[in-house]
């Protein structure tokens, strides 16, 4: 794993966090602030669909403050408005927030955060910051992406669940402003570089087929989760094991 | 069941999800099929999260919007090599656009 080794020989070679050249950094930063405003803007349309559900602005703002992932909190809201059980509640957005528990076994390789920084860092894991982390080139630049990342999306999905919440629909729709489609060209500028091998590319034709195929039926937040057996079935692939074994690694493009 | 206990229980919830995976052995992780199917890991998300994010309709199923040709804007961006922050406002502003002509 290309990846990995150099993540590994960057430390070895004694860099230091000061040692982050301006140019990674000032990249590093404007990816992660860029995705903390595109993310954080739908906390406006959260925050209306909160109260909309008969939820308190007390307790909307508490879910983007403390369950702080964004899939599991719409499905609570959901559940709650569509007239669902505490129980159905809770079992649906804990189900939704697994894939976190996924991205906290990644980006604790490159995190070597403890005590109370680790358990902050444990809050903050998210689709976008473990994104923005994993795809940066060496440990220093991934643990600032994803600590970036992180605060940049808190920061902005709090500020605007709170102004959703006390405004409502009267603010109007985010898709006015493309920021949907921001999201996407954001989620795909983020995968681009990492398709730079056959197993990426099969993995990503099969999560494509695994989301399509679930997504009509599933709940929201479901088909990414199953998606993640894309990531399985190739990776536990035979015949892409026997290619890696007569290797070096490198199948796992930077 | 107050309303207040559900929003909190699940908020714990969500938090102890996250930890578990932050103090997981890192032992667990050694075997190189392990260390594959986590390096995929993301692949396989993000995948997903782009066809979601570009084609989910708010009342379920799929739909085609604006939202594909902000994407296929994006795309063309990220070919001629633009920067993260350049396709993300070509995305946007194709899509915005596209709405402000009419086109959903």
């Amino acid at each position: 794993m290309r990846e990995e080794a150099g993540k590994e020989g960057a430390e070895a070679s004694g860099q230091r966090p000061g040692d982050l050249d301006p140019a990674t950094r000032t990249s590093v930063l404007r990816q992660a602030w860029s995705v903390g405003i595109a993310t954080g803007a739908y906390g406006i349309s959260f925050g209306a669909l909160g109260v909309a559900s008969g939820l308190s602005v007390a307790q909307t703002c508490a879910l983007s403050l403390l369950m702080f992932t964004g899939g599991s909190q719409f499905a609570f809201v959901g559940v709650i408005g569509a007239g669902g059980t505490g129980v159905a509640a809770i079992a649906t957005a804990t189900l939704l927030g697994i894939r976190n528990g996924l991205y906290g076994l990644q980006v604790s390789e490159f995190l070597h955060d403890r005590g109370w920084r680790r358990g902050v860092a444990a809050h903050l894991t998210i689709d976008e910051s473990t994104a923005v982390g994993i795809a940066q080139p060496t440990v220093r630049a991934s643990q600032l992406g994803f600590w970036q990342t992180g605060i940049a999306v808190f920061v902005f999905w709090n500020l605007f669940t709170l102004l959703g919440a006390w405004l409502g629909n009267a603010l109007g729709d985010p898709r006015r402003w493309g920021l949907d489609a921001a999201a996407a060209a954001a989620f795909v500028a983020l995968l681009w570089p990492r398709l730079h091998s056959r197993d990426a590319a099969a993995t990503a034709v099969v999560a494509v087929v695994l989301t399509v195929a679930v997504a009509p039926w599933a709940p929201a937040g479901i088909p990414v989760l199953i998606a993640a057996f894309a990531a399985v079935a190739v990776g536990l692939w035979p015949r892409a094991a026997a290619r890696d074994d007569d290797s070096t690694g490198g199948e796992v493009a930077p | 069941m107050s309303l207040w206990f559900t929003v909190l229980a699940a908020c714990a919830l969500a938090f102890v999800t996250k930890l578990a995976g932050h103090y997981v052995p890192s032992a667990k992780l050694e075997g190189r099929r392990m260390r594959r199917v986590t390096a995929l890991l993301p692949v396989a998300l993000l995948t997903s999260l782009v066809v979601i994010q570009t084609f989910a309709a708010s009342g379920g199923g799929f739909t085609v919007d604006a939202r594909i040709v902000g994407l296929a804007a994006a795309v063309i961006a990220l070919l001629l090599r633009a920067p993260f922050i350049v396709v993300v406002i070509i995305g946007a502003a194709v899509a915005a656009g596209l709405r402000a002509l009419g086109w959903n």
